[in-house]
């Protein structure tokens, strides 16, 4: 009788370990039960594109359930940096990360990890609206698809929910039939989050989601954040430093390093913290000159 | 033009030498186009007016008379039997390839040695002039596995692969690479993103292509010279034994002292025109409808 | 896999990261590559198999395969016929095509307004689209009979006139290399026409401003900005279609004349290579068909090293030209 509670008093106070039949080559990763724990931790992670290095030493941590703004001049990496989160920069030829990036506790990195396997977990908004050429219920339907789920009826559901999460559903719920390539650029936007939310995915990152929309569509993009915020772990990357104070729990500012003997330029992380903190009371000059407009 | 003081600058148009080269340049030019015009309007109106006189459904079914009979005998029949077998053959044989074969090109290969070289040798192999794809077969099969209209189709699927090839590659540029990104971001494979999103993408513009393609292996004859043995009879197997098709007809009929023989071949040239145009037209509505990428 | 329930905001573990490449994948990609392999293969494929059956009459020639006497009954193989007729007829389609090909791609990317090029390009579609063996059945059966009263007019006019007897005087016949050269321009035209166009649309368009800024009309416009940018392609244009030109079989075996003979006469009836193999082909045994699949491989050869210059020249064009 006691062995049941003791087990159920240690579950609860330590993370519980993945229950893996046999031993998988790869250290999975863990699931944390606390909101606020680390969901990615990266170590001195440097990007090169060939020999020239976009990103230099960036080491910071994502938190469970919070919205993270990467903000800073053009040029400065936080894209790059942000790819490297899902492995996107994969798909540039030449492109290479050194140092270390782990989610939940395991290396994205590692020897044996499939970026396939790591994009379904982690999803990606782009900067412009990218919905394939097919009917909306398509678009959505098209990740669960290909992960295996071709009865219509659940796929029925999984539209559903994605749409309304996505507040997309009220708007196209009567014409799921037609192509998303019709949709306004708020209302693409929003499929496309849909789209990627249909994977429940554990983590969306999204690139300057909002730069092509308009105010309007704007707006509805952050409260859909903010909606979602709950249920996910969102990273954004946005030039738009008032939405980094509208949305975001932490901000991380980069900038550009310049080497003036070399003529070379690397992107750096200079501060990282409570969105509050680093717009109320930055503690590097740069990220002081940069919050309050004196630099580009 | 120089301006002196106290002159109206004058904006007319210059007059002499170089405003009558100019004209007479763009006249030229003109006239280059109505050149050509003139011998395809000629040649299209010809054969209408010979061929059409002798189509009928008689004509485009019955069985091929001897040369002497006269026009009203006859028709065309196995050759139109054989035209849709073999290149039907060569088209099932020629697009999935030629598909397969650009996908590598623009997917995998991208700029890599191996890459550019097989697309250059692509678009050098449209060069090769037919009659040789006709005797490679002929060397390489027929000498083997005797005259057939499978031979005919190799012949011919030959002919298009480097075509399908090319215009497959090029309509699989024009996929937008934000589409790929978006499915790889759903965590697809290279063979998965591109099966599902951009050959769906590209299929409008890699169909028309196919058509062209099929529009010219229909036309073609010398290739066939020396792999299917042109015959009068009808042969529904392609793969046994000797064939025709609508061209050889036309070629083996066009030196006929006989006019029976001559008019079914102008009879026959109706129908390749006819089938020809069809195709085409078609590739254009494709095109037309079902092109767009993004928004 | 364990138990999924949803990653997001519960203590579910999320999915595993570790995965074999599917085997779909990897067999996708070596499935493709194979198919593109395909072009090479066939190219060395058709080398090596139509030498192979040509060798016979390699053997026996030598260097006589380049001999003026062409006799099957004598056993006599000699191709330089053929390859005079190959070259002048080539020659002449591509004097008549170049000009008016080259007119007409100018006209569409300089003169028209957009809206009539459409119909000048599918009028351009549509010549490109006559199958070969029809352009030889109109020429031998309308063209030539019509076309041999007019040789005969010229041929007599210019008897005694000393070189333009030799080119243009009796004997004449419809069906001669000149027919054929006609025929064959007719054929070539939409393929220079659509190449052309292509090099001569990657002129920036601020060269062609700055031309008409100066005060140039269209012709000078041309002469000085979009010449110069586009003669190295057009040249490649140019031996594309000298390339299609000389494989062209079924139009020139129709209306070329089948005499294997070298003359400078224009009107008098010669052959071609592709010509003559599609025409005597079907009686040929032995070294005779060993000769003819012979002059398939010189007729390969010849094609093949032509469109390889042309496909350099012009692939350089458009990338300089974009550049």
């Amino acid at each position: 009788m006691e062995q049941p509670e003791q087990e159920s008093v240690t579950s609860l106070q330590q993370p519980e370990p993945v229950a893996e039949p046999q031993a998988p080559p790869v250290p999975e990763p863990q699931g944390y039960a606390e909101p606020g724990s680390p969901v990615f931790d990266a170590e001195k992670v440097s990007c090169y594109y060939g020999s020239f290095r976009a990103v230099t030493d960036v080491s910071l941590s994502i938190y469970e359930n919070e919205i993270t703004a990467f903000i800073g001049p053009s040029g400065c990496g936080k894209t790059t940096v942000l790819r490297t989160l899902n492995r996107m920069n994969d798909l540039v030829a030449g492109a290479r990360v050194e140092g270390d990036v782990r989610y939940r506790g395991a290396s994205l990195y590692g020897k044996d990890v499939s970026p396939i396997a790591v994009r379904r977990n982690i999803g990606m908004v782009f900067q412009k609206p990218n919905p394939f050429p097919k009917s909306i219920y398509d678009n959505v339907a098209y990740g669960p698809r290909i992960n295996g789920e071709h009865n219509r009826g659940k796929l029925d559901e999984i539209v559903e929910r994605s749409l309304r999460q996505a507040a997309l559903w009220d708007e196209v719920k009567d014409r799921l039939k037609a192509s998303g390539l019709g949709l306004s650029g708020g209302q693409a936007q929003r499929l496309c989050i849909a789209r990627t939310l249909a994977v429940e995915p554990d983590v969306v990152l999204m690139d300057e989601p909002c730069s092509a929309l308009d105010p309007i569509a704007t707006s509805a993009i952050e409260d859909l954040m903010r909606d979602i915020k709950s249920r996910y772990t969102i990273v954004i990357v946005t030039h738009n430093m008032q939405q980094a104070t509208r949305v975001s729990d932490r901000t991380a500012f980069y900038s550009v390093l310049r080497n003036e003997e070399s003529d070379t330029r690397t992107g750096v992380l200079v501060e990282y913290g409570r969105t509050q903190q680093i717009f109320e009371d930055p503690q590097d000059p740069r990220t002081e000159a940069y919050v309050t407009g004196q630099v580009g | 033009m120089a301006v002196t003081a106290g002159q109206q600058p004058s904006l007319r148009e210059e007059k002499g030498w170089r405003r009558t080269k100019n004209r007479i340049a763009t006249v030229l030019m003109v006239v280059a186009f109505v050149l050509v015009l003139i011998p395809l309007v000629l040649v299209l109106i010809t054969v209408v007016a010979r061929g059409a006189k002798i189509i009928s459904w008689q004509f485009l079914t019955a069985p091929i008379p001897p040369s002497v009979a006269p026009a009203s005998e006859g028709g065309i029949g196995p050759a139109i039997l054989g035209t849709f077998l073999i290149v039907g053959l060569a088209t099932v044989m020629a697009v999935p390839l030629g598909i397969l074969g650009a996908i590598y090109l623009n997917e995998y290969g991208g700029k890599g040695v191996l890459a550019r070289l097989i697309g250059f040798m692509a678009d050098v192999m449209t060069g090769v002039p037919s009659i040789v794809m006709g005797l490679f077969i002929f060397s390489i099969w027929v000498l083997h596995f005797q005259f057939s209209g499978f031979a005919g189709a190799l012949a011919l699927g030959c002919l298009m692969l480097p075509v399908v090839i090319r215009s497959t590659d090029e309509m699989l540029k024009l996929v937008p690479n934000p589409l790929r990104e978006g499915s790889y971001a759903l965590g697809a494979t290279k063979a998965r993103v591109t099966m599902t999103v951009v050959l769906p993408a590209a299929i409008g513009g890699i169909v028309s292509g196919a058509l062209l393609a099929i529009a010219r292996a229909a036309g073609e004859t010398a290739p066939l010279l020396f792999t299917i043995l042109t015959v009068t009879t009808a042969n529904p197997n392609p793969f046994k034994g000797p064939n025709t098709s609508i061209p050889s007809q036309i070629f083996s009929n066009a030196t006929s002292a006989f006019t029976g023989a001559q008019d079914r071949a102008w009879g026959a040239a109706l129908t390749l025109i006819v089938i020809a145009f069809v195709l085409m037209l078609a590739a254009r509505i494709i095109t037309a409808r079902f092109t767009r990428y993004s928004r | 896999m364990t138990q999924q329930t949803g990653p997001a905001g519960t203590a579910g573990p999320a999915r595993p990261l570790s995965q074999r490449r599917p085997f779909g994948d990897r067999s996708f990609q070596i499935i493709t590559l194979g198919a593109g392999l395909l072009v090479l293969v066939i190219l060395v494929l058709i080398a090596v198999s139509t030498t192979q059956q040509a060798a016979p009459w390699f053997k026996a020639e030598g260097w006589g395969i380049f001999g003026k006497t062409w006799n099957p009954p004598s056993n006599q193989f000699g191709a330089l016929a053929f390859i005079y007729g190959t070259a002048i007829t080539s020659a002449i389609a591509i004097i008549m095509a170049v000009p008016v090909s080259v007119g007409i791609a100018l006209l569409l990317t300089e003169v028209v307004p957009y809206r009539w090029a459409r119909p000048i390009v599918y009028v351009i579609d549509l010549l490109a689209v006559v199958p070969s063996v029809v352009w030889g059945l109109w020429g031998i059966l309308v063209f030539v009979p019509w076309i041999a009263k007019i040789y005969k007019s010229i041929g007599s006019a210019v008897t005694g006139i000393p070189v333009l007897e030799n080119l243009f005087g009796p004997p004449t016949s419809g069906a001669s290399f000149f027919t054929a050269g006609i025929i064959l321009a007719f054929m070539i035209t939409p393929i220079v026409t659509s190449l052309s166009r292509e090099v001569i649309a990657t002129v920036p368009a601020i060269d062609k401003e700055g031309a008409y800024a100066l005060g140039a009309t269209r012709l000078e416009m041309i002469q000085g900005a979009v010449w110069p940018h586009s003669k190295g392609g057009i040249v490649g244009a140019v031996l594309l279609g000298l390339g299609r030109a000389m494989g062209e079989t079924i139009a020139a075996a129709l209306v070329i004349g089948s005499s294997a003979v070298i003359t400078s006469h224009l009107f008098a009836p010669g052959d071609s290579m592709p010509a003559v193999i599609a025409n005597q082909f079907p009686e040929a045994t032995g070294t005779f068909r060993a000769a003819l699949i012979g002059l398939g491989v010189l007729l390969f050869a010849f094609t093949i090293i032509v469109n390889v210059i042309a496909r350099l020249i012009v692939g350089r064009a458009i990338e300089q030209g974009s550049a």
